[in-house]
């Protein structure tokens, strides 16, 4: 473990209005597992994807050096041929194909006049057992467990000459057993020599299996240390020891009664029934904003998809809004109950792009601007007039199509949709994902002042100085349960990350 | 066109003209695209494509297409396709025809069950594709086949003919000049007066208001086009009452396409199906009556063409429903979904049957025809794909 086997040097990347790395230093050793942590937003994917040539050449600043020599990737090509692979939480692979199809689809085997299908078989025969995977080459990519299929994803990026093997969060979708299997490869590797960089939120993992930890926070590195001087709780204190500063314009206030009670409530994934939420029990008030955190996949956002009436499958438990008890099966009842619920991906489940914003706008509270069940458009532009205004909209035209606005105008215009119907209840699943600075502070202002009116408010963040400048109560969940709950005093961010990451990982990684 | 309704570029904010313009760009070129199609044809042809008599063919002509392309426009927006409905519009037309040759029924009743049938198809085709998933393509491709077996089959591959005179009237009669010209000139009339109270009640909200002069000179385009077609066509025969039929669903379905819940809900559908459900709205609602909308329409194009014919044959509708998707797209329909205009699939149906008819009367033959609209539609998919970067 002497030299070099990746330098990135120097590196800064400026999206549009945001610093997402600012002179980032990364230096990899030949042969070792080094794990990169950071809070979400913090910049981890953006390096790799500087790394593996996604972002090409060009499009930051700075020097990367492979072995020493200086590389300059123009594409994800480039970066594989010189070695570099990286496994994606989402996973690459065609279902459809066999294990030996997709393990060799780019390799030269397949790149023949007429495939040679016996040797590929054999190959993938080989490589199978290589990494202590004994299944049948032809088995459908598709019938294999998840915790397989990143095994298989590992084996293809070898298959394919890697020197330097990235994970990005590899677990994270993986049951115990599929863990330990995995662990137990990335060390059989390492023996071999392969160099990898391993992404987990999970520290109890990094603290079994990597030699080194980076940590980032904020697109800045701040320390490479061996993990022989680290302790998860340094970790953890590392990545998130940012001073809480005048971000976010917390007010106390008076916090009514009860407006949403939520009693033993399971939901279950629709096909295959198996159980997302167990037994969750939490009361929301009047004014109250109530901070939801957790690791990505915690369930946080199915909970709350699920009591929207968003996801299909059985649920089961009481919802109690404004002492009533309801029965909320699709969104519209929700929205009939003083429901709304602004997505974590307003992309994809909070916005029409090609429509304009006043229509966007109008799109839940249509009915507001309708006279005898027509459309009365001057009434309906007026409308979104006046709540764009109030939330500091800026766009060329209310006809502007919101798929060319930016990210915190379109929230913007997400929010506009769902207060002009005048909720009781307010769900906002990662607010400010993705939006500058200024834009944050506004939404804030906006959650905070509708708080004032007395609507019961509900944050969902992955980002922890946010639920815990925004919130009067917080909750944590793990694995599809609350697994804490702590009052703005004594709330800290080592306190929520250790509740959050907690119990079971720690077990694990002692039975490592 | 003559088009009573205020379109929805009223409720641009004074500061942003430039940018309506820019944005009304693709249907001033549908309008210039239309202008040279007649203006070559109408040399070609020593004029004689621009003559009353040839207009008067041409809008009787498109007005089967324009029907169905009105419904195609919200199916297509909706995110969907309709493949069956030349196969419909030849079962509900063999329908009419059936009931009234062989059995004798009145017209009216005929007309009632045409579109009814039309509209029960519909449902049909439509709770599979929103109450089953299975795709659009698929269940109007199967329906394209069956509805045109079934018409062989309760025809027996005969030729129904001939209806009844006042059935016949529907698809072969025309307005009375006076009537024609009273009809153009409320037209007019109800445009101005619907611009000025737009106008006023904007100004009441404290709204800003486009400029008089955009606003009134499209009204005063939009009228002298009413009133010119409506002189050529009173030179000929006068008004064809099928066209009036088009032009008035035409602006039903704008109606309901701009200002009702129901309209706006289908272009959200088609933008957005994810983001539509989690904002309340009935995703397979929705698209069920859109379904059922088209195959109404369906029914009353059935009836127009048979009419026209005089006959119902086993052939009748064929190949439809291309000349109907080519007229959408070309209007501007995005096959993407979340796109399209009523309006346009109504220019798009008048530059199919331009071209059919244009190059007909040159005496092209007909393998030039399938040729050049082919080939104009992949033109037009291709326009809206590269405007899109």
């Amino acid at each position: 473990m002497g030299t070099f086997a990746l330098q990135m040097k120097g590196i800064t990347k400026v999206f549009p209005g945001v610093k997402a790395l600012d002179n980032v230093t990364f230096s990899v050793r030949k042969g070792e597992i080094h794990a990169l942590c950071g809070e979400n937003g913090a910049g981890k994917s953006t390096l790799m994807k500087i790394l593996s040539g996604v972002y090409p050449v060009g499009t930051y600043s700075g020097q990367i050096l492979i072995n020493g020599e200086a590389v300059f990737f123009k594409s994800i090509k480039e970066s594989r041929q010189a070695g570099v692979s990286i496994i994606y939480q989402e996973l690459a692979l065609v279902e459809e194909m066999t294990v030996a199809e997709n393990l060799f689809l780019s390799h030269d085997l397949m790149r023949q006049k007429v495939i040679n299908w016996n040797k590929i078989n054999a190959e993938a025969q080989k490589w199978l057992s290589n990494i202590g995977l004994n299944i049948d080459p032809q088995t459908k990519v598709g019938d294999l467990t998840v915790g397989k299929q990143q095994l298989i994803e590992i084996a293809k990026a070898l298959t394919n000459k890697t020197d330097i093997l990235i994970l990005d969060e590899p677990t994270a979708a993986l049951t115990e057993s599929d863990v330990e299997i995995l662990i137990g490869l990335l060390k059989d590797l390492r023996s071999k020599g392969v160099t990898c960089i391993y992404i987990s939120h999970k520290l109890g993992e990094v603290m079994t299996l990597a030699d080194t930890v980076t940590i980032l926070r904020d697109g800045q590195t701040i320390s490479t240390d061996p993990i022989k001087e680290l302790s998860e709780d340094k970790i953890v204190t590392k990545m998130v020891g940012r001073e809480l500063t005048e971000l976010f314009p917390y007010q106390a206030r008076l916090i009514g009664e009860s407006i949403l009670q939520v009693e033993n409530y399971s939901s279950f994934e629709a096909h295959s029934g198996k159980s997302i939420i167990k037994n969750v029990s939490f009361t929301l008030k009047k004014g109250e904003i109530l901070g939801f955190s957790g690791l990505m996949g915690a369930g946080r956002s199915e909970l709350f998809t699920s009591l929207f009436g968003g996801l299909k499958g059985k649920k089961q438990g009481k919802v109690i809004i404004d002492g009533k008890e309801t029965n909320i099966q699709k969104p519209a009842d929700a929205i009939q109950e003083g429901l709304a619920y602004v997505s974590e991906d307003r992309k994809r489940y909070g916005l029409i792009l090609g429509m304009d914003i006043a229509k966007n706008s109008t799109l839940v509270a249509l009915n507001k601007v309708m006279k005898f069940n027509i459309i009365d458009d001057a009434l309906e532009v007026k409308r979104a007039d006046e709540i764009t205004r109030k939330m500091k909209l800026k766009a060329p035209s209310l006809e502007t199509k919101v798929g060319q606005l930016s990210g915190g105008n379109q929230q913007k215009v997400v929010l506009s949709k769902w207060i002009l119907n005048n909720p009781k209840i307010l769900i906002l699943d990662e607010p400010t994902r993705g939006i500058d600075v200024g834009a944050k502070y506004e939404i804030y202002k906006i959650i905070n002042e509708l708080a004032e009116q007395g609507v019961g408010i509900v944050i969902i963040s992955s980002e922890l100085p946010e639920v815990l400048g925004m919130s009067d109560r917080i909750l944590v969940m793990t694995e599809g349960s609350i697994s804490g709950e702590f009052t703005r005093k004594e709330a800290t961010q080592e306190k929520i990350m250790a509740c959050a990451t907690g119990g079971k990982i720690r077990e694990q990684s002692i039975a490592y | 066109m003559n088009n009573p309704l205020p379109t929805n570029a009223n409720v641009i904010p004074k500061e942003n003209k430039k940018l309506s313009f820019k944005l009304d760009f693709q249907a001033y070129t549908l309008i210039i695209a239309l202008v040279l199609i007649a203006l070559i044809f109408g040399f070609f042809t020593n004029g004689e494509f621009l003559s009353s008599r040839n207009l008067s063919n041409l809008f009787t002509q498109m007005s089967v297409v324009a029907v169905l392309a009105i419904g195609m426009t919200l199916i297509i927006v909706a995110g969907h396709i309709d493949l069956s409905i030349g196969s419909l519009v030849g079962l509900t037309g063999g329908i009419a025809a059936i009931l009234q040759v062989w059995f004798g029924m009145n017209t009216v009743v005929v007309v009632i069950v045409a579109v009814a049938v039309g509209a029960l198809v519909g449902l049909w085709q439509g709770w599979w594709v929103a109450y089953r998933a299975v795709p659009a393509f698929i269940v109007t491709l199967g329906g394209m086949l069956i509805f045109r077996g079934i018409l062989i089959g309760i025809s027996e591959g005969q030729t129904i003919a001939p209806l009844n005179n006042s059935f016949k009237l529907i698809g072969n009669s025309y307005l009375p000049y006076s009537i024609g010209y009273i009809i153009a000139a409320i037209s007019v009339v109800l445009l101005f007066v619907s611009t000025a109270r737009m106008r006023a009640k904007r100004q009441s909200m404290g709204l800003a208001v486009p400029s008089t002069f955009v606003d009134y000179g499209k009204v005063a385009v939009y009228s002298f086009f009413t009133l010119l077609i409506t002189y050529m066509l009173n030179r000929y025969l006068g008004i064809p009452i099928s066209m009036l039929i088009a032009v008035s669903f035409a602006g039903l379905f704008l109606f309901v396409s701009l200002k009702t819940s129901f309209g706006r809900y289908v272009y959200a559908i088609g933008g957005n199906a994810e983001a539509a459900a989690l904002s309340g709205i009935n995703i397979k609602r929705n698209v069920l009556y859109v379904f059922i909308l088209m195959g109404a329409l369906a029914g009353v194009a059935g009836v127009l063409l048979t009419s026209r014919l005089n006959a119902a044959t086993v052939s009748a509708g064929n190949m439809l429903e291309l000349d109907v998707i080519a007229a959408c797209v070309i209007g501007g329909t995005s096959l993407m979904g979340g796109k399209g205009k009523i309006m346009g699939a109504i220019i798009g149906a008048l530059i199919m049957a331009s071209i059919d008819n244009g190059m007909s009367m040159m005496n092209i033959e007909t393998f030039w025809q399938y040729i050049v609209k082919g080939s104009i539609l992949i033109f037009a998919v291709w326009l809206d794909i590269s405007s899109k970067k």
